[in-house]
C-alpha cells in the first residue's frame, strides 16, 4: 500500500462520479427508472472507493489526507456523498441526484487538477477533537449543500407553478411542499451538525491554543455562516419563512460556506489557512 | 387457422342509456361465461364490462357466430336486438386484436390516458381464467394485452397529462402538495360545478371537505352528501387556516377573497401552502393572491391552457402508442398463424433434422479411420432414429380430433420442443 495505490483509487472514483453524473443527466431527459438506479449504484461505489482512497492515504503517511485544498476538497466531496445517500435512502427524491452529482464531479475535477501542494508533518493536527470537528463540520456543509440543491429545485418547480406554464421540470420534479420538507430536513441536519462541530473545534483550539477564541478571519466566517443559518431557522419557526424565502436563503447560505471553506483561507490567512493551499 | 371476434358497444357508439342496459355486472359476466362455455360452437370467450363499455371476445369453434352472439347478448340483457345491434362494432382477427390492445392502452377510453381501463380488463381476465371459458388463444392474447399495455403507459407519455378541468386541478395539486391525504379543501359555493370538483378530490381521499356557501342550506346538503362540514359564508376568512385548497364556484360579481385577506390569513397558517381552484365566471378569486409567497391561485382560463397544451402533446404520443401497438399486433398474428398443424409439422421436423445434422457432423469429423460405407450406415441409422422419434408426435398432431383443442396441443408441441423464434419480452 502506498500513496500511488491511493491516488490511483482515487481517480478512479472520479471517473464513477463523472459517470454518475452522465447517468442522471439521462434520467433527467428520459427519465427511465433503469438510468437513476444505475447512476445511484455508481455513484455508491465511486464513494466506497473514495473512502478506500482515504483510508490507504490515513495508513501510510499516519495522517488524514487534509493536508492541502485538493485533499480537503477531497474529504470535503466525500462528505456530500455519504449525506447524498443519506437523504437519498430517507426521501427517494431521485432528483436530487441530478444535483448531487453535478456538485461532486465538479469538486472531484478540481481535486484531480490541483497540484499537490507539498505536505508538511504538522503535530498539531491530531487528536479526539480534531477528528471530531473535521468529520462534523464537512458532514454538516454537506447536508447543507443539499438544501442548497433542494432549494434550487424549489425554486425551479414554484417557478413553473407560479409562472401557470408547467414545462420541462413540471413533471420531472416532485411537489414543492415535499421539496421544501427536504430542504428544511438537510438544513436542520446540517445546522446541528455544524453547531456540534464548532463546539468541538473551540475545545479543540482550548487544548492546543489555550483559547477557545482567536479572532481567526475561518472563526469569524464560520460563526457567521453559523449566525445566518441561525437566523434562517429561527424565521422558518417563528415567522413562517417558508417555502421561496426559505430556498432562497438556503442558497446564499451555501454560497457563504462555500466562501468560508475557500476565499477566506485564500485571501484572509489564518491558522485554517494551511488546508487550503 | 383459429378465427378472433370481438363484439362491443363503447361510449363512441352507444349512448349511456344503452350501455347501462347492456353492462354485465360481475355475477351476470360469470354466469354469461357459464353459459357460453356450455356452448359447443363458442371454444374461449371472455366479457369486458366498464361504464363505458361492454365487449365480448371470443374465439368461434367453427364459422364467425356472430348472430349468435348477438342473439346470446339480447337473452343476456333481456333486451330486443334492434335495439343495440346499429351500436355495435364487430371486429375479427387483427382488428380485434388490434382494438384490444388499444383499450388496454387506453387509446379508446372516453379519457385517452386514464389509467383504471388496464386494471379493469385484468379483473375481467382473472374472471375468465378462473370460470375456465379462456383457453390458449385467448390467454397469449390477454397477455400481450397486458406487456403491450404497459409498454404504451412506460414508454409513451400518454397517461402523463391532464386534459379535464378536474384532473389538471388534481395533477396540480399533486405538484404543490405531498400528501393530498393529509390535506382539507374548503368549497364556496355549493353549485354543481363544486360537486363535480369534490367528486374527484374524493376519490383522491383528502382529509376534509369544508363547505361554505351564502345560503348556508345548500352549504349544510352538499357537506353532508361528502361527509364535510359546513361553515357559513362570513366564516370563509377565518376557515383559511385549516384548509389548504379553496375551489372556489360561486355566483358572485365581485372577489369573493381578497389579496390582503389571504396576506392575513397567511400569517395564522404559518405560511403553510395555499391553493385556490378558480372554476368562477367571472372570477372569485384576486388573481394577485397569486404574488403571495406560498400561494398558488389558478382559474379557469389557466387550467384550460394547460389542457390545450396537453392535448396537443398528447397527440403525439398517441401516434407513438399507435406504432407499438401495430408491431404488437403483427407479431400476435405471425404467432397465430404459427399455431396450424402444417407449420408445426414442419417446424418440427426441420429442428430434429438440424439436429441429427449437427450431431452426426461432430461425430463423423472425429473417427477419419472409417470407411465410406460405415460413414453412410452411420447417417442413415441417426436419420431413422429422428425419424422414428418424431413419428408419433406428427401422427398425434395430424390427428387430434375433433373433440380436442388443437390449439392447445399445438401451442404445448411448440413449447416442448421450443419451436417458436424467440422473441424479446417486454
Amino acid at each position: 500500500m502506498n500513496l500511488q495505490t491511493a491516488d490511483m483509487v482515487l481517480q478512479i472514483s472520479a471517473m464513477l462520479y463523472f459517470t454518475s453524473m452522465a447517468g442522471y443527466f439521462l434520467f433527467l431527459f428520459n427519465q427511465k427508472q433503469v438510468w437513476q438506479k444505475t447512476s445511484l449504484y455508481v455513484i455508491s461505489t465511486a464513494i466506497v472507493l473514495h473512502f478506500i482512497s482515504m483510508v490507504v492515504y490515513t495508513i501510510t503517511i499516519r495522517q488524514i489526507p487534509i493536508q492541502n485544498l485538493s485533499q480537503s476538497l477531497s474529504i470535503a466531496a466525500f462528505f456530500l456523498g455519504c449525506m447524498f445517500l443519506f437523504f437519498q435512502y430517507k426521501f427517494d427524491l431521485k432528483i436530487l441526484g441530478v444535483f448531487a452529482s453535478i456538485l461532486l464531479s465538479a469538486t472531484m475535477l478540481v481535486v484531480l487538477i490541483l497540484p499537490d501542494a507539498p505536505i508538511e508533518k504538522n503535530s498539531v493536527l491530531k487528536g479526539f477533537w480534531l477528528y471530531s470537528h473535521i468529520i462534523l463540520v464537512f458532514a454538516g456543509e454537506a447536508a447543507l449543500a443539499l438544501a442548497c440543491g433542494a432549494g434550487i429545485l424549489y425554486l425551479l418547480q414554484e417557478k413553473g407553478i407560479k409562472a401557470k406554464k408547467p414545462g420541462f421540470f413540471f413533471k420531472r420534479l416532485p411537489s414543492v411542499d415535499l421539496l421544501d420538507s427536504v430542504g428544511y430536513t438537510c438544513l436542520t441536519t446540517g445546522f446541528a451538525l455544524l453547531t456540534i462541530g464548532l463546539i468541538t473545534g473551540f475545545i479543540y483550539a482550548k487544548a492546543i491554543w489555550g483559547r477557545f477564541w482567536g479572532w481567526d478571519p475561518k472563526e469569524i466566517f464560520s460563526v457567521g455562516t453559523w449566525l445566518i443559518y441561525a437566523a434562517l431557522l429561527h424565521l422558518r419557526l417563528y415567522s413562517g419563512w417558508r417555502g421561496r424565502k426559505s430556498a432562497i436563503m438556503t442558497i446564499i447560505g451555501f454560497l457563504i460556506i462555500i466562501f468560508t471553506f475557500l476565499g477566506v483561507n485564500i485571501l484572509l490567512g489564518g491558522h485554517h489557512q494551511p488546508f487550503t493551499k | 387457422m383459429s378465427q378472433i371476434i370481438l363484439i362491443g358497444a363503447n361510449h363512441k357508439t352507444a349512448p349511456v342509456e344503452l350501455r347501462e342496459k347492456l353492462s354485465f355486472s360481475n355475477e351476470e359476466t360469470i354466469a354469461a361465461l357459464d353459459l357460453l362455455k356450455q356452448d359447443k360452437d363458442i371454444k374461449e370467450s371472455l366479457i369486458f364490462s366498464t361504464c363505458n363499455r361492454t365487449e365480448i371476445l371470443y374465439i368461434p369453434a367453427s364459422g364467425k357466430q356472430v348472430d349468435k352472439i348477438i342473439e346470446f347478448i339480447s337473452l343476456q340483457r333481456d333486451i330486443d336486438i334492434s335495439e343495440f345491434k346499429s351500436s355495435l362494432y364487430i371486429y375479427k382477427n387483427d382488428d380485434a386484436i388490434r382494438h384490444i390492445f388499444q383499450v388496454a392502452s387506453s387509446l379508446d377510453s372516453m379519457m385517452v390516458g386514464e389509467p383504471q381501463i388496464l386494471g379493469q380488463i385484468k379483473e375481467s381476465y382473472r374472471t375468465a381464467v378462473s370460470n375456465k371459458s379462456s383457453g390458449v388463444l385467448l390467454n397469449r392474447l390477454m397477455h400481450k394485452t397486458f406487456s403491450i399495455a404497459k409498454k404504451v403507459r412506460k414508454e409513451t407519455g400518454i397517461g402523463d397529462n391532464a386534459v379535464s378541468i378536474s384532473y389538471a386541478a388534481i395533477k396540480l395539486a399533486n405538484k404543490i402538495f405531498s400528501n393530498l391525504s393529509q390535506k382539507s379543501v374548503m368549497l364556496l359555493g355549493a353549485g354543481e360545478m363544486a360537486e363535480l370538483a369534490v367528486e374527484h378530490l374524493i376519490s383522491n381521499r383528502v382529509k376534509n371537505i369544508l363547505v361554505a356557501n351564502r345560503t348556508f342550506k345548500n352549504a349544510v346538503n352538499l357537506a353532508q352528501k361528502f361527509n364535510g362540514q359546513a361553515v357559513k359564508f362570513e366564516e370563509r376568512q377565518d376557515a383559511l387556516k385549516d384548509v389548504d385548497i379553496i375551489i372556489s364556484s360561486t355566483g358572485a360579481t365581485d372577489y369573493v377573497l381578497t389579496k390582503k385577506e389571504v396576506k392575513q390569513a397567511m400569517k395564522k397558517r404559518h405560511h403553510n401552502t395555499l391553493f385556490f381552484i378558480d372554476i368562477a365566471v367571472p372570477r372569485d378569486i384576486d388573481p394577485k393572491i397569486n404574488k403571495i409567497s406560498n400561494a398558488y391561485v389558478y382559474d379557469i382560463d389557466d387550467l384550460k391552457n394547460i389542457i390545450e397544451s396537453n392535448m396537443n402533446q398528447r397527440e403525439k404520443e398517441t401516434v407513438k402508442a399507435q406504432r407499438f401497438i401495430e408491431e404488437a399486433v403483427l407479431k400476435f398474428r405471425k404467432w397465430l398463424e404459427s399455431l396450424a398443424i402444417v407449420p408445426t409439422i414442419k417446424a418440427l421436423n426441420d429442428k430434429i433434422s438440424s439436429i441429427v445434422e449437427i450431431e452426426y457432423g461432430k461425430t463423423i469429423s472425429s473417427l477419419d479411420h472409417l470407411s465410406q460405407q460405415d460413414i453412410d450406415a452411420i447417417k442413415r441409422m441417426t436419420q431413422a432414429i429422428a425419424s422414428r422419434t418424431i413419428h408419433d408426435p406428427i401422427l398425434f398432431l395430424r390427428n387430434t380430433g375433433d373433440h380436442r383443442d388443437d390449439n392447445l396441443y399445438l401451442n404445448i408441441s411448440r413449447q416442448l420442443f421450443n419451436l417458436d423464434i424467440p422473441e424479446k419480452e417486454d
